[in-house]
């Protein structure tokens, strides 16, 4: 449970961290830690060089702005949790956020950090992809956004390129008749998802105009399962509608398997999660 | 002032909870070097060769030993402190447990190197440049398949893998005429899976030499300072023991798992020498899992018999029980004496045989483990006594009910024999399940079962009446089961010229709250203040001996060997007493911390006549000086602490997950010192106890890898997993140690396990399952539902 060597490096602002990561070759920035630091100590990831982006204002901060909320990458867990603005608006996240680790993960691991390293069985790409974020990155040409559904490529695998830095979460705030919610079944020893379904909802009398389904933990990656968006779309928002539209939860993608969850069994949790999800989503 | 039967604070948690306990791995000497011990990645495999040039070259290494290295100093292997012999009486098969292995791997973990270096870190980045070439050989997992001709063999002397094979009990023609003659048999195959220890602490080791005095000093997590320092002295590295001490300092938690000696002790002691400095060594959670002796791993098959009316008649059990790659300290004695041992239960069964055979795989060691034995044996009684009710249609708790050995105190009735080599002490088994039965509300929970089952709900209850042998035990008895040491207790009380007491107790605190609960034994039998006693242990140095702390037994023995030296105290106080109030011994009574003449208000005060014991100037005549008595003691019985436990669970019928939704146990631990520790024991018990029947389980793959060997991984109870437990006591005292009890450590985690599983089989009822193995995972349920 010892780290190789490394350098440690505590950037003082997002320019430095920026060039640091551009001048060394072999450096990986440093958040919350929760994922790198275990990491490291299993010598999964031996980097030279670790950059510490925790203390940065710039990556801190839960604002409304231009019809989203800006999420700042250094946000950690815990503050999204609490957050009365992330409550209101698209409350699916707070609850999310809510069900990650235990409180000393929430207090120390940032959105940002897990969404570069993309667990496939992390919470927030779920998330991400039914509330169709944008996530914002900085590198040295400058800042670009890519969408969610851009953004996760494959098994801890991104769009964020090696000289980037994720800064921001863009999240629209959904119309009017929207209700959104997150259900997980969780792995019990590490409390990721086996499998974590995030639906967001817009209906017009009882009607569902709009569909968003995503699903974590069940792949390599999280998916938008949009079989169901389909099926739900138009529809009725009924128990018979729904029973009928998660049938397609885990088609089109490679299941997972392992002591928890069977291919067979984890298909089954995903049926049954976005059920759940799309039922509480109310 | 009576301190007996109070709940008071812990003295230890002001230390505990501020930080300043000092733990092995806090101790820091002066030229201390750090070993890391590098681990065959492999569960069976040939070394065909180990280069350490590169490592050795790094900056800050300084010293590599290989096995090689080892075995040419000539130094033996760990030795195993039980002989088990086969039924035909040959000895059990010994195999060598070498500290470094030279020749071969024997599991995943096997000890293939040890670097030192001026740091932990240069330590650990050295031992990934030493090039060890293996050649891997097939590996065998599973006790009932390792003994089939032609798997691998982990030893060669060890044919079939076979370490012993032992029976107990009534001669199996017996038992076979009264299961022929039986109404109805239930039987029963299972694994009791292996679990892994994770206590808090990680093993550690510091080895110290010193060469102007040829004295060694061992600092280590162990539950057992003085057995370590008698088999690695006596046996391992052929030191003598008056050169070596063993301090075994504020260590965090055990679970059976740092009662034996393992082979990092010897290796930093020996290194010491050898580099002339301090070695430390520090496991971590890695290699915690893969090396800490590992618990259970039975695999059986259990058949009861009933007549008509449901009374038992027989009980027949086959079990594989695998010892992993090595003999641990204790590992023979858990599957045979501590298992076959309980197979009565708290049954009249009148014919019971126990047939075991104990295997060597390519795994980590077993051993005993929170109740060792005790909740094997009760987990197939309590599954077979509720599988036969279900199919008996009995109601469970009435059929136990009618089984079980009416109610003795050990002192006008005698103990109850057993048929499995036991006498139990004294015993109120109806009492705890009808309590039991009274707190969950029986007959309530059953109305409200039938109206969830209309609406689709999956409601259990399940019940776990049980029965243990703690306070091990007369050495002369344990010594004719194969023990190769004695089981006694030795407990020092001096009281200081200021009539302050300082305990020396060779039993040893790893969470247990010993220097509490001895201290409240002290106080209150002196009379004196609780502040104005020091519990010592731990230190080969100041304690005498000792026998450390394992099976509940502290308390028992080493709680009875500090009133014997108390009542010595005492007796050599009156006579003191007695020359300064110019009266006779035989006219004092002690009582509030001073010795009066009976009848009269002439009294003197302990502090006073201490002092006097350490300033003689006007003493009786003849009279040693000083007040400082020892005591060893030796118990004359076991001690059987029982209860019964109730869960009731809820099944998820969407995901197969089991909620606990109520757990009940009462227990009877004889008398109660402090009866918040011992609701924290059983809380603890419990937890753990319920973890196996839930989650945990370590998952070996083909190859003999540990796959689930993080916390990643490997499942461990936690709060948010458990109910607020219902707990209650009932007392039947201990009839043969001067306190009257009989432990509390491991009650909870032998009661709660059977209870949880047998929940969950009464929710399944409905889908006609009666069996499913542990740890009962959503996945494993929902399948079972599903199939």
């Amino acid at each position: 449970m010892i780290p190789t060597g490394f350098t440690y490096h505590r950037a003082s602002s997002l320019k430095e961290a920026l060039d640091l990561l551009n001048t060394h070759d072999d450096a990986k920035l440093l958040a919350g830690g929760h994922s790198l630091i275990p990491a490291l100590k299993l010598r999964l990831n031996q980097p030279a060089h670790l950059i510490d982006i925790s203390r940065l204002d710039d990556l801190k901060g839960i604002k409304e702005e231009g019809g989203a909320l800006v999420i700042g990458a250094g946000v950690t867990h815990g503050e999204i949790a609490h957050s009365d603005l992330i409550k209101e608006k698209v409350a699916m996240l707070a609850e999310a956020a809510d069900l990650i680790g235990d409180v000393q993960v929430r207090n120390m691991g940032t959105i940002g950090g897990s969404l570069a390293h993309a667990d496939p069985a992390a919470d927030w790409p779920a998330l991400m992809l039914a509330a169709e974020a944008e996530i914002t990155v900085l590198g040295p040409k400058g800042s670009r956004s890519i969408s969610a559904e851009d953004f996760f490529t494959g098994f801890y695998e991104t769009a964020l390129g090696e000289d980037e830095v994720l800064t921001s979460i863009r999240i629209p705030i959904p119309p009017a008749g929207t209700s959104t919610s997150y259900q997980k079944f969780m792995q019990p020893a590490s409390r990721f998802a086996i499998v974590g379904c995030a639906a967001m909802i817009t209906r017009t009398n009882g009607t569902c105009d709009r569909v968003r389904v995503a699903l974590t933990g069940v792949a390599d990656k999280a998916y938008r399962a949009k079989g169901i968006e389909d099926a739900l779309t138009g529809k009725a928002y009924d128990t018979g509608n729904i029973e009928a539209a998660v049938s397609s939860a885990a088609e089109g993608v490679d299941v997972m398997s392992d002591h928890f969850a069977s291919e067979e069994y984890r298909s089954h949790l995903a049926r049954v999660y976005a059920r759940k999800a799309l039922s509480a989503a109310s | 002032m009576t301190f007996i039967g109070k709940s008071v604070k812990r003295v230890e948690d002001q230390r505990f909870l501020t930080g300043k306990g000092r733990y092995t791995d806090d101790i820091v000497l002066p030229g201390m070097t750090y070993a890391y011990i590098l681990r065959s990645p492999y569960a069976h495999a040939k070394i065909v060769s180990i280069d350490t040039s590169k490592a050795e070259a790094m900056d800050g290494v300084v010293k590599i030993f290989t096995g090689k290295d080892i075995a040419a100093a000539g130094i033996n292997g760990v030795p195993c402190g039980w002989q088990v012999n086969f039924k035909n009486g040959d000895t059990m098969k010994e195999p060598p447990h070498p500290l470094l292995v030279a020749d071969k791997a024997r599991y995943a973990g096997d000890g293939v190197a040890m670097i030192i270096a001026e740091s932990k870190e240069a330590a650990r980045d050295a031992a990934d440049m030493v090039d060890v070439e293996y050649e891997e050989l097939d590996a065998v997992t599973n006790a009932a398949d390792a003994v089939a001709d032609g798997k691998p063999l982990v030893h060669d002397d060890a044919p079939n893998n076979m370490c012993f094979d032992w029976e107990l009990g009534n001669p199996i023609d017996e038992v076979n005429a009264a299961m022929s003659a039986a109404d109805h048999i239930t039987s029963l195959e299972f694994t009791n899976q292996r679990v892994i220890p994770n206590a808090m602490e990680p093993r550690a080791a510091i080895g110290q030499y010193e060469d102007h005095s040829g004295k060694y000093t061992l600092h280590t997590t162990s539950q057992n300072p003085h057995l370590t320092r008698l088999l690695m002295c006596a046996f391992v590295l052929g030191v003598p023991e008056h050169k070596v001490r063993v301090v075994a300092p504020d260590v965090g938690g055990g679970f059976g798992s740092k009662i034996f000696h393992y082979a990092e002790e010897a290796l930093v002691i020996w290194a010491s020498k050898q580099l002339n400095r301090p070695v430390k060594w520090t496991s971590d959670r890695s290699e915690a899992f893969l090396t800490d002796a590992h618990g259970r791993d039975h695999i059986s098959k259990a058949e009861m018999g009933f007549d008509k009316d449901g009374n038992i008649l027989a009980l027949r059990v086959k079990t594989h029980a695998n010892l992993g790659a090595y003999l641990s300290t204790f590992a023979p004695c858990v599957p045979t004496w501590l298992h076959g041992t309980l197979l009565q239960g708290l049954y009249t069964t009148p014919k019971i045989n126990v047939d075991v055979t104990g295997v060597f795989t390519h795994t980590t060691p077993v051993d005993a483990y929170r109740g060792a034995g005790r909740p094997e044996a009760t987990y197939l009684l309590e599954r077979l006594l509720d599988k036969a009710a279900l199919e008996m249609k009995r109601d469970p708790a009435e059929l136990r009910l009618q089984n079980f050995i009416p109610a003795f105190d050990g002192v006008e009735e005698e103990g109850y024999m057993t048929q499995v080599a036991l006498q139990y002490d004294s015993g109120n088994y109806h009492g705890v399940l009808e309590r039991a039965l009274e707190m969950v509300g029986y007959e309530d929970f059953r109305k409200e079962q039938a109206a969830a089952r209309e609406e689709g709900r999956l409601l259990g209850i399940g019940f776990s009446t049980y029965i243990e042998a703690c306070g091990i035990a007369p050495s002369a008895v344990v010594g004719a089961l194969g023990a190769r040491a004695g089981l006694y207790e030795s407990a020092q009380v001096r009281v200081q010229p200021t009539g302050k007491v300082s305990v020396y107790s060779g039993s040893h605190s790893h969470g247990q709250g010993h220097e509490t609960t001895f201290a409240q034994v002290v106080a209150d039998k002196l009379g004196i203040p609780l502040e104005d006693v020091e519990i010592v242990h731990g230190d080969s140095e100041a304690v005498a001996f000792g026998m450390g702390t394992y099976g509940s037994r502290s308390l028992a023995v080493g709680g009875s060997a500090i009133v014997r030296s108390i009542e010595k105290v005492l007796e050599k106080g009156a006579q003191i007493a007695a020359h300064k109030l110019e009266a006779n011994p035989e006219d004092l009574e002690y009582a509030g911390g001073k010795w009066t003449v009976k009848g009269t208000d002439k009294s003197v005060a302990f502090g006073d006549v201490a002092l006097t014991a350490y300033v003689p100037h006007d003493y009786p005549q003849g009279l040693e000086p000083g007040m400082d008595f020892s005591s060893f003691y030796d118990p004359a019985n076991f001690t059987y602490p029982f209860g019964a436990h109730i869960a009731i669970v809820e099944v998820d019928k969407d995901t197969g997950k089991v909620s606990l939704k109520r757990f009940i146990a009462v227990d009877d631990v004889g008398n109660v010192i402090n009866p918040m520790i011992v609701d924290g024991q059983i809380h603890g018990g419990l937890a753990q106890g319920i973890g196996q029947a839930l989650f945990e389980g370590a998952i070996y793959d083909e190859y003999g890898q540990l796959t689930n060997g993080s916390y990643m991984d490997y499942t461990m109870p936690r709060a948010d997993d458990l109910p607020s437990f219902e707990v209650d006591r009932q007392v039947t005292p201990c009839p043969h140690n001067p306190l009257g009890v009989k432990g509390a450590g491991e009650a909870g985690c032998i009661g709660s396990t059977p209870a949880v599983v047998n929940a969950v089989m009464d929710a399944l009822a409905p889908f006609g399952i009666k069996d499913l193995e542990m740890p009962m995972t959503p996945e494993r349920v929902w399948r079972t539902m599903n199939s």
